[in-house]
């Protein structure tokens, strides 16, 4: 498992001559096995915190360590390679090829490792297995209810068995019942299987599933 | 590190009424190309493989085409003395003066009128000339007002069945035969016997070719030069083969010209409509790209992906195209071959290797128009198509 | 409204160019190809209706006495007989550039004199006798046995000079046949064709015949073209039982035999001009479609502040057409300036032709596609409840 470590990271957009400050020198630990909630308004840049700590996108300055390597000097094709082996991300709409089936978007991380084609077809059954859908391999993502998309998006976030897992959103657009049963599973896999996950959310119900809350407002952090 | 191709192609099938649409676009195109290209083919067959490649072919010097040139009876007759010339069991020599003209008849079925080949032959000439087949009536008996039509024409012209009268200036020929020529250029003419025909077009003493087999054919060039060195002939030689393939040459070029220049506008127009279809579909699937990109994807794998989808769009696009083609080969056609300022019927002709070109042609466009689409697919800024 | 059209065209502006551009260039195809069309039906119209041609009945490849001329002349009705004769020559420095070239008699100016018109001549070095009909200028050229009278686009084609003496291969009539240039014409009348050369048929006669005296075709003027028919009839009935025997016919169906030969070819760029018909509106619906469907909130949107079903039908429609219509102006009229006055391949047909018709056509039809083709998204859009609209997020 890993520890996420933020230290004085600065996030500037630039739009056309005017400058958004969205982080501003932002410093946080998030220890091994824990499963964080991100709250705040819209625009607090909990996305973008996310993003970076995800690679997905690389902050002004600062230093972001995700289990030992530091990501926020890494180059673009570096970065990708990283979070095919680090990275499980979870978002809150269209996460799945519409035309993959269940088990084929849950392999998809795994093309990116050297791995036999049957092995690959395991661990996605694994996968889909540990998030109940192991019935459901064959479904196109049009077959499926919205709380089951979203957990086959996890069983493909977990499936390269990464080192954090992001979760944007996910349940914010699920009714009550979808929602339980996504946030029961992503409290099983992070007291079961001790992974380690942020979760930027809304939902105050979500944010209570989570062993610490943080909030941020204007790129500020308070507890 | 490649995006799975099932990916691809399942985008593909998943929006039918677009990928229907560029394809068939494609698919014209290729058609009108394959078109060109199967009519070239089909117009040179039928002069590429005319004559044979053991006969010569003697014309007045500096003629371009056989009618055009003149042969007296007294060069005739030092051509047929020649050593050169082989000499047939029957002690005479294998060779055929021959006088060609053409001769305007009204089209059956068609408006207008065409110029038809008639070629006054030596009773030599079929077995001479090689694969000449009777396949209705008999040869034409020398020293009669007989002829023979080609099968491929005598549908086109009126009077041209077995039994028949053609009427050349004041006087009928009956038909006795037609024939087949193996696809040669001698299936667009007419042939009866030079001595009778001369005469009765006033043609008397002036033929237009001399074709005969060389004893020797590996001494062509020397063969050449002494004949045309010869001050009492002022003639040219040339391969029998290799004289008619050359008449078709300034056709084929202009069909070839043509028909490059429709396809490549055509062209132009289908690249402009799939780089438009992968726009369009790479704009609608901006958040399934980006997916592809956060799970670790490279801006190469991506760009590949989306290169190979329009090439596959494009070659369904060709296949269609080759099927809507497929229903030319075969058909006869004729024009004239302003060459030789005579009819020339032939056939379109797609071969196998012509529909290959086709549809790699149909994957070049794909591979054109959907460069910049991929391209712009793989560049996208991850942050920004991620947001909700 | 039509400014929300406006606005709603740029706001993608790469798929509108492209979809403009594919217009355009099928466009400018669909109108090319019926140039050439428009140019085999000009070709037609070269021929005066005064004028008629008689060559041997066979063909034209064989011949017709001097003798006849006389005898045609005699023909009442017929004002002037003229010889014109094909050469078929080439220059030997560039074989595969084909030209034309005739040999004529003197009265064949004042036949064909109005036609054209002179604009570089040789001054002649003595005052002679200028055949009825010709124009004066021509004096130099009627002096000299193997002067040679140019089109002006040959001229500059071939970067030769007034005066300069040139050399043809003859294929025909065989040998080298020196002519010095003595006037340079212009046609006045654009199916004359500007890149043929003329010279004089004593020249062929004493060089290439033996003064033999054998014509390929004599051209007539009538005193009265409504007698044409009868005077036809007249001529050929006096030598249907001679050898040769004749074929009259008007200049025009002379001409029209010419355009015959190309067999089905008009046929087949019909076909091809349909299934370019057929593509562009294939283009034009897909991109229609597209862009609607991504549209589809803000139709929603429109239909909230009040705009009318009909309204937003419209508008598509519009929007549609307006595509196609810049690209079919685009297209139509390059194809009118680009094509027009080019070459046409072959050789006896004059400089290509696209009617104003043809162009019109062409634009007529892009925008009809392009009204149709927006046909089905637009009864979409108009059909589109305002909620289910606001509903859809893509």
């Amino acid at each position: 498992m890993a520890s996420v470590d933020v230290r004085n990271v600065v996030k500037v957009y630039r739009r056309q001559t005017e400058e958004l400050r969205v982080l501003d020198g932002l410093t946080l630990a998030i220890p091994d096995g824990s499963f964080v909630a991100l709250m705040g308004p819209s625009g607090s840049g909990k996305t973008t915190l996310l993003n970076l700590i995800g690679g997905v996108d690389q902050p002004t300055s600062g230093d972001l360590e995700v289990d030992g390597t530091n990501i926020a000097r890494m180059n673009g094709a570096a970065l990708a390679r990283w979070r095919s082996r680090s990275i499980g991300y979870v978002f809150q709409l269209y996460n799945l090829i519409p035309v993959l089936t269940a088990q084929e978007n849950v392999e998809l991380p795994l093309l990116l490792v050297r791995m036999s084609a049957a092995e690959r077809r395991k661990r996605a059954q694994t996968a889909l297995g540990l998030v109940g859908l192991g019935d459901r391999l064959k479904h196109y993502p049009r077959q499926l209810s919205g709380g089951q998309e979203q957990r086959v998006a996890i069983a493909r976030a977990i499936v390269s068995d990464p080192k954090v897992l992001l979760a944007d959103e996910p349940t914010g657009d699920l009714d009550r019942k979808s929602a339980e049963e996504v946030l029961t599973l992503l409290e099983r896999l992070n007291r079961e299987f001790k992974k380690t996950i942020v979760m930027v959310t809304h939902d105050p119900h979500a944010a209570e599933r989570a062993t610490k809350q943080y909030h941020l407002d204007k790129g500020v952090l308070s507890n | 590190m490649a995006i799975p191709f099932v990916y691809n192609l399942r985008s593909v099938t998943n929006r039918p009424v677009s990928t229907a649409t560029t394809a068939i676009g494609i698919g014209l195109t290729v058609s009108i190309f394959i078109g060109a290209l199967a009519l070239a083919a089909g117009f040179r067959a039928s002069l590429v493989t005319t004559g044979s490649p053991d006969n010569a072919i003697v014309l007045r010097k500096g003629a371009d085409s056989e009618i055009s040139s003149g042969v007296t009876l007294d060069q005739v007759n030092i051509l047929k003395a020649d050593p050169a010339v082989a000499v047939g069991p029957d002690g005479r020599p294998r060779a055929s003066a021959e006088m060609v003209i053409v001769v305007n008849k009204e089209r059956l079925g068609q408006k207008g009128s065409s110029n038809v080949l008639l070629r006054g032959v030596d009773v030599a000439a079929a077995d001479l000339r090689g694969g000449i087949t009777l396949v209705a009536g008999r040869m034409f008996t020398p020293g009669t007002d007989e002829v023979i039509v080609a099968k491929r024409i005598a549908g086109r012209f009126a009077n041209c069945n077995v039994g028949d009268r053609l009427r050349f200036e004041q006087r009928d020929f009956t038909v006795v035969g037609q024939f087949t020529a193996k696809g040669s250029a001698f299936e667009s003419e007419i042939w009866g016997d030079a001595a009778v025909l001369m005469p009765a077009l006033h043609r008397e003493g002036y033929f237009q070719t001399f074709v005969f087999r060389m004893k020797d054919p590996s001494n062509f060039d020397r063969i050449k030069k002494a004949l045309e060195t010869d001050p009492r002939l002022q003639v040219q030689v040339q391969h029998e083969r290799s004289f008619y393939a050359q008449q078709s040459e300034a056709f084929t070029v202009l069909i070839t010209v043509i028909g490059t220049f429709i396809t490549a506008i055509m062209a132009v127009g289908a690249v402009f409509g799939a780089a438009n279809t992968m726009y369009a579909t790479i704009g609608a699937r901006t958040r399934e790209i980006a997916m592809l990109s956060v799970l670790g994807f490279g801006s190469f794998s991506i760009f590949v992906a989306f290169v190979v989808e329009s090439v596959i769009v494009a070659v369904i696009g060709g296949v269609v195209g080759c099927v809507l083609a497929l229903p030319m080969n075969g058909i006869t056609s004729s024009t004239t071959n302003f060459q030789s300022f005579s009819e020339m019927a032939f056939q379109f002709r797609i071969t196998p290797q012509i529909l290959l070109i086709g549809i790699a042609f149909a994957a070049v466009l794909g591979l054109v128009g959907g460069f910049f689409p991929a391209l712009q697919a793989s560049q996208q800024k991850l942050t920004r198509s991620l947001r909700a | 409204m039509l400014k929300l059209v406006v606005v709603n065209l740029f706001r993608n502006p790469l798929r509108t160019f492209l979809t403009m551009a594919s217009v355009a260039v099928a466009l400018f195809l669909f109108c090319a190809l019926g140039g050439i069309l428009d140019t085999l039906q000009e070709a037609i119209k070269v021929g005066s209706e005064s004028r008629l041609v008689t060559r041997n009945k066979i063909s034209l490849v064989q011949w017709l006495p001097m003798a006849y001329q006389q005898r045609i002349a005699a023909v009442p009705g017929v004002k002037r007989v003229a010889v014109q004769q094909w050469f078929g020559g080439q220059d030997p420095a560039d074989t595969k550039g084909f030209f034309a070239q005739f040999a004529v008699d003197d009265t064949w100016y004042g036949i064909y004199g109005k036609d054209f018109e002179l604009a570089e001549a040789s001054p002649a070095e003595s005052p002679g006798a200028i055949p009825d009909g010709a124009d004066p200028r021509l004096a130099a050229y009627f002096q000299e046995q193997t002067a040679c009278v140019v089109g002006q686009k040959l001229m500059l084609k071939k970067g030769w000079k007034l005066g300069q003496t040139i050399t043809l291969a003859g294929t025909i009539f065989p040998g080298s046949w020196p002519f010095t240039i003595r006037a340079v014409y212009h046609a006045k009348k654009k199916s004359f064709g500007d890149e043929t050369l003329f010279f004089h048929y004593k020249y062929l006669n004493e060089k290439g015949l033996g003064g033999f005296g054998a014509v390929g075709t004599y051209v007539l003027e009538l005193n009265d073209p409504s007698q044409a028919s009868a005077i036809t009839h007249a001529i050929d009935s006096q030598f249907e039982n001679a050898a040769p025997a004749t074929l009259t016919e008007t200049e025009q169906a002379f001409q029209a035999g010419f355009v015959s030969m190309y067999g089905n070819i008009p046929f087949v760029l019909r076909v091809i001009g349909l299934a370019i018909v057929f593509s562009i509106l294939l283009i034009a619906a897909n991109t229609m479609m597209t862009s609607i469907r991504e549209r589809t909130s803000e139709v929603g949107v429109l239909k909230t502040l009040g705009f009318t079903d009909g309204a937003v039908f419209g508008m598509v429609v519009t929007e549609a057409a307006v595509i196609t219509l810049g690209g079919g102006l685009l297209g139509a009229l390059g194809a009118k300036l680009l094509v027009s006055g080019a070459s046409m391949p072959g050789g006896f047909f004059p400089p290509m032709s696209v009617y104003w018709g043809t162009v019109l056509t062409g634009i007529a039809i892009a925008v009809a596609i392009g009204a149709v083709s927006g046909l089905v998204p637009a009864v979409q859009a108009s059909r589109l409840r305002i909620v289910d609209a606001l509903r859809r997020v893509e």
